[in-house]
């Protein structure tokens, strides 16, 4: 008998928060700055020094959990998580245990196939981030001595925390989109997962199809980016199947993900793992939140990406899964907005078609970023009105796209100096059409006794010779017209 | 200048400096003789900042001839602030070897505080090594005695300070008061000494112990002058979220000294078994002159109080187990050599770096809050302490204040406890209950008992610390104690 097996997931988000100053202290926060520049007493813990909440970032939370469906309880507190490691200077962070500021969200994902599904979040807490630390080495283990840069300490973190509501590394990716395309639209993060201001903790376990209870998990690790994610819960999937087939028993433990190897590896056991001491934090009172305040923040939500995916369907007719696409990412969907507002909302679903399949294709094939598209909604629309008015053809599109993208410049110019204007001159074209005809005689034959490609073979040869410029229909018409005339004259 | 200068009260010294009677200089050069002479004996300071203090002063000086009229409630004012208390550029030890050469960078509110309102700093006081001690002898840096008898300690933790408000060497000083570290050793010493309701005196620089308990208050030989300090120091600071935003009340003292229609409870619980009789008849004898000038006294009962000291030994040492983490050899202050990796570099710094009695509480806090033992510990005390606070509220609801003894015994003997911790923690048993509730609490002199100062605490309501000072400046007013002054001797 074989089992067949339903692998748990889910997901522990940290997003740093991009608010002005740190989130305990008016320290700037700012990515990239010289090191240990962006510090104070407060940040850098020196004795006597007390922290005091940013209002900024208690907001960005509390928007992050609107946007993500979260009830915002009228009370929260802080408490010391306590641990020691250098990059911490405090050697305990200040996080939230049993209230924290959002409870009981919910991110809606949507397949390829179309289902969608309700991924459940837990909670949202705020806490502190901690410092860099620089080895001098190659490995921590071998590092003769290291260095602390706390520009990043004291930063504002959230922690989301799904509950294991997925079930393949294709949800978990979708889950992960979903969520920080929603983040970033709230404007609170640049959720980037390459500068580390998005980071994911990967819970999975195994168990057998239809079962109630959940398999032993385990904790992946240092999962770095999105591709990460999806090789580091196949990975663990195929580990915790092998042990349970062979008969044994998954261990509880946090692994790390060893990108560069395709593997994980233990990091600690459910007996080593850390004993945090969490209390109140005593520096902080409780947080209260009225009604009012919590509305005020609601007021400041912008149109999000579940809204907006069902404005792209309900408006324009897009498939939900490209709708989602489009939305993934906030600058992609205020493209395509751009885009259809100057093609007009007629082409709304070529507009969709061009961005996903050619654009999105050259931005994954370049490695691009949404802060990079590289061409605007207004080459793309300019060529489009091109197309729709017959002055090029969906051939020569293609290459005014890639045209458009290399040099910048808009469709119409490059038509016009790479003379790429369809030839519509019937004269003209009648003059190529029985050329290719009176050279072929064989493929006219085939013609004659009623081979139907054979037509279709002298408009393919009207098109080179053009270089794609001759209108379709209309090469069609006069390379007929050519045949007829020459086997009449025959 | 006389040579007695150094005698003078705060408010008097502030006077004559304001009437361009006595300069800053001549003040502060006074009081830095007293230091000097009587120093070798006392052991008060752990820095003294003569040059400081004279620099200081001489700009003073300037200020007053160059025709400023505004002249600070502590202009002129030599004032001595316990060395866990942060001085921009001059170091701050917390008592502690781990922060033996720690210069902070920036300045506590208190100590900015003390600035603006013209107080010269002369120096900061010896303490229990981050203020977890009765006696004073927890210090890296040597004992404090006390000046009525050089033999005994002077109570702790804020030893250093009280002493040397004691023995003359400064009119003024700050303490920090955790369990009673302020108010003890003002009993101990003869002297006033008070803990302002939680949240009224800005924290900030205060090097925490247990940030839920701590609140920083004055040293002073008299009532009024308590009260100028505390004016000076307590009020709003958005660098604590733990304070209250509150601007303190100006006190005027004056007038027939009464306590008509005051309600005054006592707390039998504060009066039982292991106080000393000679202290019991010094408090009687006080709540006599209470109810002579009018004060209502009436028994009262505050329950919960055999189960304070217990809660706060779990409650203190699990926040000081928190707090002390960031003393770690990475970024400040002591760092072990030769430490072969990073956690070998930890556990040495912090076994060189700590004394005994505060690994001792790093080690009770940490245990309190460890998985499995916490709701047995920690919570349990939170659970206390709200019955402690109900305890006061109820008492509250009938009087305006309750009159205890500040300790149940006079100053004991240099080393007399020190191989008996949990003896040594019962010297705060009547001022602990009063940090658990966060409300006020003042230690004013009642006597003595064989040779040694006994002191009478006040407690009051919330934020009703004004009060409670004019209620010890009606009772100072009636009695002579406060005018007893140490002869510095014993055997030395």
């Amino acid at each position: 008998m074989t089992t067949k097996w339903e692998t748990v997931i889910g997901l522990e988000v940290h997003v740093e928060l991009s608010t002005h100053t740190k989130v305990w202290c008016s320290c700037k926060n700012e990515f990239g700055a010289e090191p240990n520049t962006n510090v104070c007493p407060v940040c850098a813990a020196l004795p006597g020094a007390l922290p005091v909440l940013n209002a900024e970032a208690l907001a960005y939370t509390v928007k992050t959990g609107l946007a993500l469906g979260c009830e915002i309880p009228h009370y929260a507190k802080f408490d010391r998580k306590n641990y020691f490691y250098p990059d911490s200077p405090t050697n305990y962070q200040i996080s939230q245990l049993d209230l924290p500021l959002c409870r009981n969200g919910h991110v809606e994902i949507t397949t390829a196939d179309g289902n969608t599904k309700q991924v459940r979040i837990g909670r949202i807490q705020l806490e502190t981030d901690a410092g860099k630390l620089l080895h001098a080495g190659d490995d921590v283990a071998e590092a003769h001595s290291s260095l602390v840069d706390f520009n990043r300490a004291g930063v504002p973190l959230i922690e989301i925390v799904s509950e294991p509501d997925m079930r393949s590394a294709e949800e978990a990716l979708l889950y992960l989109t979903k969520l920080r395309a929603i983040v970033k639209y709230c404007g609170v993060s640049d959720v980037k997962m390459e500068e580390g201001s998005m980071r994911c903790d990967v819970n999975i376990s195994i168990r057998p199809a239809g079962a109630e209870k959940y398999g032993t998990r385990a904790e992946l690790k240092n999962v770095n980016s999105f591709s990460a994610v999806a090789r580091g819960i196949e990975y663990e999937v195929r580990r915790q199947i092998a042990i349970l087939e062979a008969g044994g028993t998954v261990d509880q433990e946090t692994r790390s993900w060893r990108d560069a190897k395709g593997i994980s590896v233990t990091l600690r056991s459910k007996e080593e793992a850390e004993d945090y001491r969490y209390f109140p934090e005593p520096d902080l009172p409780p947080i209260v939140l009225t009604d009012e305040e919590i509305d005020r923040v609601r007021q400041s939500l912008p149109e999000l990406p579940d809204s907006i995916i069902h404005r792209l369907m309900n408006e324009y007719g897009l498939s939900a899964y490209d709708a989602s696409i489009i939305v993934a990412e906030k600058e992609l969907a205020e493209w395509f907005d751009r885009a259809v507002a100057l093609a007009g909302a007629a082409n709304a679903k070529t507009v969709a078609n061009w961005q996903i399949n050619e654009v999105n294709r050259v931005m994954n094939l370049k490695g691009l970023g949404p802060d990079q598209i590289p061409v605007s909604p207004e080459q793309v629309a300019g060529m489009l009105k091109l197309l729709e008015k017959g002055t090029i053809s969906g051939k020569i599109a293609k290459t005014v796209f890639e045209k458009m993208i290399e040099s910048g410049k808009d469709a119409e110019t490059i038509v016009k100096e790479e003379g790429l204007t369809q030839v519509a001159d019937e004269g003209e074209l009648l003059k190529i059409a029985l050329e290719i005809v009176s050279a072929n005689p064989k493929v006219v034959e085939d013609w004659k006794s009623g081979k139907a490609t054979a037509a279709q073979w002298f408009v393919g040869q009207m098109m080179k010779a053009t270089r794609g410029r001759a209108n379709p229909q209309l090469a069609m018409k006069l390379v007929t017209e050519a045949l007829e005339k020459f086997t009449g004259q025959a | 200048m006389s040579a007695s200068t150094y005698k003078l009260s705060a408010t008097r010294l502030n006077r004559l400096f304001a009437a361009g009677e006595l300069s800053a200089v001549e003040i502060t050069e006074s009081v830095l003789q007293r230091i000097e002479k009587v120093e070798p004996r006392v052991g008060a300071f752990l820095t003294v900042t003569a040059e400081r203090a004279l620099e200081r002063a001489r700009k003073l000086d300037g200020r007053r001839k160059g025709g400023d009229t505004e002249i600070g409630l502590l202009a002129g004012v030599p004032v001595a602030v316990k060395d866990n208390m942060c001085t921009e550029e001059v170091r701050t030890t917390c008592g502690s070897k781990i922060l033996g050469g720690y210069v902070p960078p920036y300045d506590a509110t208190v100590v900015e505080r003390l600035r603006g309102s013209g107080a010269i700093i002369v120096g900061k006081t010896n303490m229990d090594e981050f203020a977890m001690g009765s006696s004073g002898e927890n210090s890296a840096y040597g004992p404090v005695r006390n000046p009525w008898d050089l033999n005994r300690v002077p109570g702790g933790s804020s030893s250093g300070s009280a002493a040397a408000v004691a023995a003359e060497e400064v009119p003024l000083s700050l303490g920090s008061d955790t369990g009673g570290s302020i108010r003890q050793p003002a009993a101990l010493c003869g002297i006033v000494g008070m803990k302002p309701t939680y949240g009224y005196v800005s924290r900030y620089g205060l090097v925490a112990f247990a940030s839920s308990l701590d609140q920083i208050g004055p040293f002073a030989r008299d009532v009024e002058d308590c009260a100028r300090l505390f004016e000076v120091i307590a009020g709003p600071d958005r660098r604590d979220s733990t304070n209250a935003n509150r601007t303190p009340h100006t006190i005027k003292f004056g007038g027939e000294p009464s306590l008509k229609g005051v309600k005054l409870g006592v707390p039998k619980e504060y009066f039982a078994a292991g106080i000393d009789p000679e202290v019991k008849a010094r408090l009687e004898e006080a709540i006599s002159q209470l109810q002579a000038l009018g004060a209502e006294v009436d028994e009262c009962s505050l329950p919960h109080t055999e189960h304070a000291l217990a809660a706060y030994y779990i409650i203190a040492p699990a926040e000081a187990s928190a707090n002390l983490a960031r003393f770690d050899g990475v970024k400040y202050g002591h760092r072990a050599e030769n430490a072969a990796g990073m956690l070998e570099m930890y556990g040495k710094t912090r076994a060189e770096g700590f004394g005994p009695e505060v690994k001792r509480r790093i080690m009770i806090g940490t245990y309190a809050l460890s998985s499995g033992y916490y709701d047995a510990y920690y919570k349990k005390a939170q659970q206390v302490r709200t019955l402690v606070m109900r305890d006061f509220e109820a008492a509250f609801s009938k009087f305006d204040a309750l009159v205890t003894p500040t300790s149940p015994i006079p100053a004991w003997g240099l080393g007399e406890k020190t191989d008996d911790p949990l003896t040594m923690y019962l010297a705060d048993v009547c001022t602990i209950p009063v940090n658990l509730a966060g409300v006020p609490g003042i230690s004013v002199p009642c006597g003595f008992a064989g040779g040694l100062p006994v002191g009478m605490q006040l407690i009051g309501k919330h934020f009703d610390d004004h009060k409670l000072l004019q209620y010890a400046w009606a009772y100072e007013k009636v009695t002579t104690h406060t005018q007893a002054r140490p002869s510095l001797e014993g055997g030395l």
